[in-house]
Parts: structure tokens; sequence; C-alpha cells
């Protein structure tokens, strides 16, 4: 069932977002927010930045001294074992300085404020802060208040945006299959609560990848989703069928305490990708997950490790990619 | 003390009268507007030529903080805040801490009200005792105390049957029952309106069906009671189309709207704008619209400051974490009197909705300038122009989007019962 047929450069936009939060006055990279709004000149600059650190990566020796002397707080309101390591050794192949700082939700309860987090740490001359939050507009209300000359580096807040990692992931997607303006894309999965699945929708379009899709039940899409630039399906089946991409999301287990779905059985029926329903796509579709994957809830593990997967590339791309962010936002040039 | 007033272009919406002519105070009274009676001596004359004299802005749902939660705002201190902004009767909200539940509350708020500049302040009683939506609260009690009607504010009830048993006990005393028409369960943890802004901020969502499916049960036990209900506060173009069938098909119900409604939308949430965080959220453009035409027809018969002052940490924090509201005193009058700059409706409707309209839902014998009246009216120059600025605002919470906004137009004086309230300092004068 296809619900929606237009294709998204035709959309109407809903109106302009202010991004000028994240830029400096002459366009460089100030803050990373969200990858709402960034020029396609932008997005390809990180990313041919990170090309040129994924060589790096690749050698014996992985450290360049770009970020000496520099000091980059990871601060995370969340658990995160993958996003805060790549974050971490980013920092570490760039010379810097890390410190981690994992804020429980317990001592949000005892009434420290995420501003008085902040101003403590900057007590202590930080550069950088790389941010994961439950809230959406975390990381944009960090960048409001930070001193000038302190960089924001959003690491995931609430629903709203994960831009490093839609960045890493279309890093994986260049690699593997170059010019997007071909490719057909298919997102799978909890779009509703998907932080990951925003960001990777606006950096597509931004990219202008041929047709982008979302599949998934009404009730675990968002309002307009289709505003957002994609098209909407409601059977895997058919929106696998000739895709280039397809990128699986995580479902939560509390989706089915709120009324969003039946059962997880009932779920992998509809909308597991199995190695079955993977040959509907390309014969050279790509795997894609953001990790941590329910095997056998949205993915059967055969496909997850199979010859199409590409989520470990995923992980290891994601430090390229971070390494990349950092120094442009610090004003420095790749390797 | 007897007042001559004269040369002004007096606007009296009830009454229908628009011209210049004299106004008679005697005491806290009008005596005559129009004549000047034979023997009328007046102690005092007033030349306002060039100003507009129309009768003080009433505004339906504010809230004032005191007591409670002084901190973010006092009596004394948003009553002055609402004669700047030419309102001179204030109905708050129950809401307070404790909230308005027995006549204790509704006497320390008189009190505290009368130890203020003059602006009256009126008082809304709980609905439920401690607004906990399952027992009801001393209606009678509170009745007697003063109370014009009595409401839940945005607590929920427990159940249907709680919201028919409350409005029938309330019909017993004739008392109007005040509601907000939102659904608690598809509200959730919702903080602004579901739809294209909340989809891409990734912030949860108040579908519209949270008001109309609220405003459907409302409605359906008011057929079935025939208790007076007043909607307080409605946000959907739908839920307007609602009320304005209900009072065709003749059922007692009216419903007003917060000015900020009429301006902002969803669109102005982004991005993560906490001063725009408002309950119920701002809604879609075509929402805006048909609440606008919605005040225009009258089916939205005033128009409220929903005033929620904070102090400025309860904006300070991702928008989910931070407090609803916006500081709407100030603003009320100057942003009605636009929607006439900006042909939504005569001038002399504009200020019925501030003034005679929410009198008529309180069934209260302000509102106009008739004789007998209370003396309680706003001299105003058409010709100022000025800016909301940081420095001219009254309210203890300055958490208004619409600070750094140019208006015209501009309160001189405030008058309530034969008494001024507020009038502009001399510097402030255009």
């Amino acid at each position: 069932m296809i619900a929606v047929a237009h294709p998204a450069s035709q959309l109407p936009r809903a109106g302009p977002l202010p991004n000028s939060l994240q830029l400096t006055s002459d366009g460089r990279l100030q803050h990373l927010l969200t990858v709402e709004g960034l020029s396609r000149d932008l997005l390809s600059e990180i990313l041919d930045t990170a090309e040129s650190f994924a060589n790096m990566n690749e050698k014996a020796v992985k450290k360049v001294p770009l970020l000496r002397g520099k000091t980059i707080v990871n601060l995370f309101f969340e658990a995160s074992t993958r996003t805060r390591t790549t974050f971490e050794l980013a920092a570490k192949r760039l010379s810097a300085d890390v410190l981690n700082i994992n804020v429980s939700t317990s001592s949000a309860v005892k009434g420290e404020s995420l501003l008085d987090t902040l101003r403590n740490l900057e007590a202590m001359n930080v550069d950088m802060f790389v941010v994961r939050h439950q809230q959406s507009g975390a990381a944009h209300f960090m960048a409001r208040h930070v001193e000038p000359g302190i960089s924001v580096l959003n690491a995931g807040d609430g629903r709203h945006g994960h831009p490093t990692q839609a960045l890493l992931d279309m890093f994986t997607i260049r690699r593997h299959k170059g010019d997007f303006t071909r490719l057909k894309i298919a997102i799978v999965g909890d779009i509703l609560h998907s932080r990951v699945a925003r960001s990777q929708i606006h950096a597509l379009n931004i990219l202008q990848a041929g047709e982008v899709r979302v599949v998934a039940p009404y009730s675990l899409l968002p309002a307009h989703v289709e505003d957002l630039g994609v098209h909407v399906y409601h059977n895997l089946e058919q929106g696998l069928r000739d895709v280039d991409v397809v990128i699986m999301l995580r479902l939560q287990r509390e989706r089915m305490e709120h009324a969003h779905l039946p059962s997880e059985h009932e779920y992998f029926q509809l909308f597991g990708l199995t190695q079955r329903r993977l040959h509907l796509a390309k014969p050279d579709c790509l795997v894609m997950h953001p990790g941590p994957a329910n095997r056998g809830v949205e993915i059967d593990s055969a496909v997850a490790d199979g010859a199409q997967s590409v989520i470990l590339q995923q992980v290891t791309y994601g430090i390229a990619v971070r390494m990349a962010v950092m120094s442009m936002v610090m004003g420095v040039r790749g390797a | 003390m007897s007042i001559l007033i004269e040369n002004a272009r007096v606007i009296d919406p009830a009454s229908g009268l628009d011209a210049i002519a004299p106004l008679c105070i005697q005491g806290s009274e009008i005596l005559a507007v129009g004549a000047i009676p034979d023997g009328f001596e007046p102690r005092r004359r007033i030349d306002a030529a060039g100003r507009w004299l129309f009768p003080g802005v009433i505004d339906l749902s504010a809230h004032l903080r005191e007591p409670g939660e002084e901190h973010k705002a006092t009596i004394a201190s948003e009553t002055q805040a609402a004669a700047r902004g030419g309102i001179t009767t204030v109905v708050v909200s129950p809401d307070t801490m404790p909230p308005i539940d027995s006549p204790a509350e509704v006497e320390l708020i008189s009190r505290r009200a009368e130890q203020g500049c003059g602006v009256r302040v009126l008082t809304i009683g709980a609905l439920t005792r401690g607004l906990n939506g399952e027992q009801l609260a001393e209606m009678a009690a509170l009745k007697r105390a003063g109370v014009v009607g009595v409401g839940n504010a945005r607590h929920p009830l427990a159940s249907p049957l709680v919201l028919r048993r409350a409005m029938e006990y309330a019909a017993t005393f004739e008392l109007m029952v005040s509601l907000s028409a939102q659904d608690a369960s598809l509200a959730g943890s919702g903080c602004v309106h579901e739809g294209a802004v909340s989809t891409r901020l990734g912030l949860a969502g108040i579908p519209e069906a949270a008001e109309t499916a609220a405003l459907g049960s409302i409605l359906a036990l008011v057929e079935q009671t025939g208790a007076r209900v007043h909607v307080n506060r409605l946000s959907t173009r739908r839920g307007a189309e609602m009320i304005a069938k209900a009072r065709a098909d003749g059922l007692p119900v009216s419903a007003d709207v917060a000015a900020h409604q009429l301006f902002l939308t969803e669109m102005d949430v982004a991005d993560f704008n906490p001063l725009c965080h408002v309950m119920p959220p701002l809604r879609t453009q075509r929402d805006r619209e048909g609440l606008r035409a919605a005040v225009a027809r009258g089916d939205i018969s005033a128009i409220c400051s929903d005033h929620q002052p904070h102090e400025s940490d309860s904006k300070l924090g991702p928008f989910a974490e931070t407090r609803p509201g916006i500081s709407g005193l100030e603003t009320l009058l100057p942003l009605t009197l636009r929607l006439v700059e900006e042909d939504l409706l005569p001038l002399s409707a504009a200020l019925e909705r501030l003034t005679a309209g929410p009198a008529g839902i309180l069934g209260h014998n302000g509102g106009c300038l008739k004789p007998g009246a209370p003396a309680d009216f706003v001299v105003f120059d058409p010709e100022a122009v000025h800016e909301i600025t940081p420095e001219s605002w009254l309210s203890a919470g300055a958490n208004s989007p619409f600070i750094g906004w140019t208006f015209s137009g501009q309160v001189r004086e405030t008058w309530v019962a034969g008494r001024p309230a507020w009038n502009l300092p001399a510097e402030d004068s255009a």
C-alpha cells in the first residue's frame, strides 16, 4: 500500500527552521546539532574529510596532533556504548584530552539542572561538549548557553536527531554506492521514536537521494511524516522492492507496553528482515542497522551477519566521521 | 467623588455607542454617558480630547501565582501589570497552591487583591477537592464565598461520571462550570501540537483529538445535564466549530481563546523556543485562522490572556522540561486591537470580546459604560506607538514571546471603581 507517491522535491516545506545556531557567520560548522538545514556542500565536505581520516585509521599509527591540548567532554545523560566509545576514540586519535561523564538519571532527580552541569564543566576550560540527552532539543539548549568558542556536538537528543550517526550512514552508503541520486533507500521500523531515522531522512534528502522510503505500521509513524520528504509504505515486501539500501531500526520492548504494537512476534512476521524478503531488493542491496540490533525482532541473524550486511563497517566508519566533525568545528582541516 | 470626563471618543460595545461624549462618574459607578444630567456638579473635570474611552478589560483566565508560588509572581505585581494592560477585572484559575477549594483561599485572594492597585480579582473555585478529579469540592460554600464559577483548571477528572455529577451539582447552585477541553490520556506527555513541527523536532505531540474528544464528552454532558459550561482556552479550529454548532443548537455553552493562539502557531516553537511552550499547545496556521474566524463571528465570545508568569529558571532547559505558559496580561489588549488593524473585525467587536463578552459569560453587570455599572474603564491614546520592552514590563514573569513587538495605541489610564489604578508614567508618553 503506497500512501504517498509524489517525489520529495515537490513536497511543500513546512517552513524554515533557523539553522544559524550551528554555523559561524561565514558558514562554517560551529556546532553540530542537526542535519536539517546543512548545505549539500557542507555535508559533502564532512564526508570528504572523514574519507581522509578513514584512510589514516587503516594505518599502523592512527594518531594525528590536530586537537592536541584541546579538552573534549563526553556528557552522556543516557546509556550508550558504541556512540560514546567511538566519540572517545575519535577524540584520542586527534590527540585531544577526553573526559567521559555519565550522568545517571538519578542525579538529574537530585536537582542539578543541565545548565548547572554545563556551567560547572565550562569552569574547567572545556573546548567541546559531546552530549547525549533524553530530551529533544537538549543540544540546541546547550549550544545557546555555552560560552563563545565552545562547540557542542549532538550525540543524540530525544527523538530529535543523531547527526553523526546519519553522517556515518551516509559515509557507508557513499563508499559502497557512490552517487546518491540513483539510489532507493528504505528505512524500516519505529520511525516515530527514532532520532536516527529523522537525521537519516534529512541527510538523504540533502544529498538528493533518488527515493527515500519509510516502512512501518501507522502506530510507529509520526504525524505528517511525508512532509520530511519520504514515501510511506506499510508493507515490507512492497517497500523493499528494488531498493539499494535497507536500514533497519531497533524496536524497543516498551512499544508493546504503550499499545504501539501487539507483540514482537507479529512485528517480526510483518516487518522483520529475513533473507527471503531481502531477495525482493536489488541483489547488491546493503543492509544497515544503527545498532544494537534485536536479532529475531527486527532482523534475522542470518541477514545481520550475512554478506550484504555492513553493520560493523558502520561502527568502524563512525570513528572517521566523528574525527571529521570534531576537527571541523575546531576549525582545523583534515589529516 | 464626582468626575466628568469630556471630549473622549467613548466606545461602549454593549450599547453600541461610539461617539465623542461626556462620561459622568459618581463615586464608584457610572452616573451617565452621552449627556450630563441636570444639576451634576463635578468635583473634577478631565479633558480627554484625542483619546478613546472604553470599558475596562475583563480577563477570564489568569494565574497570579498567589498563594503558593510567590517566587513566580504575586497578586500585587500582577494586578499592576493587568492595570497597565487596561485590564480591570482578572478571573483567576483554581490551581493555586493550595487550590481554591475552600472559602479560606477565596478570602485570602480577595484580601490580597484589596491591598493591590484596585484591579478586581475574581476566583474560579475548584470543581473537585484539591483538584483531585474524584471527590466534589464544597461548591455551595465556595459560591457563598464569592467564586464566579467552578472548574478543575488543567487537572483531569477521573471519569466522565465525575464530570456529569459535578455539572449536576454545580447547576443546583447556578454555578458556571469552567472547563479546559483536553483529554489527559490522548495528550499524554505531549508538549507541542502533534503535526509537522512535532515530527521534525522529535517532540511528543498533543493531537487535535485531545481537544475535540474532550469537547465531545463535555458537550454531550451539557446536553444531558443542562449545566452552564464555559470552555476555557480553545486551541483548535474543529473545537471552535463544535462550540459554534452547540451554541446554534441552543446549548448553554460559551468559549474563550487565549490571545497568543490568534497570533502564534506551531511554527513559532521551532527551533525549541521555550517562550512558545504553552498548554494547550500552539497549533497550525489553519487552526489559528479558524480561531480568528470564530472570534470574528462571535462563536468564541471572549479573548483571555491565559496569563502564566514564570521565573526565568522555569524556561531554562530542554524544551519539554520547561514550564508551559506565557505572561500575557500586558499584551491581551494590544494583541486584540491588532486584530482590528489586520481587518479581522471592527473595533467595537474586538472590544466587545474583552468587555461585554466576558461580562456576559460571568453574568456580571460590568464590561459596559451604562449608568449604574462600575466605573471601570480605560483611557487610550490611539496615536501612540509603543514597543514592549523588558524595561517597561511590569509582570514578575518576563516569559513573553511578544517582548520586542511594536503596537499602535497605548493605555494612558486605567480606572477601577471610579479611581485610577494605572497612569502611564510621563517619560513613557508619546
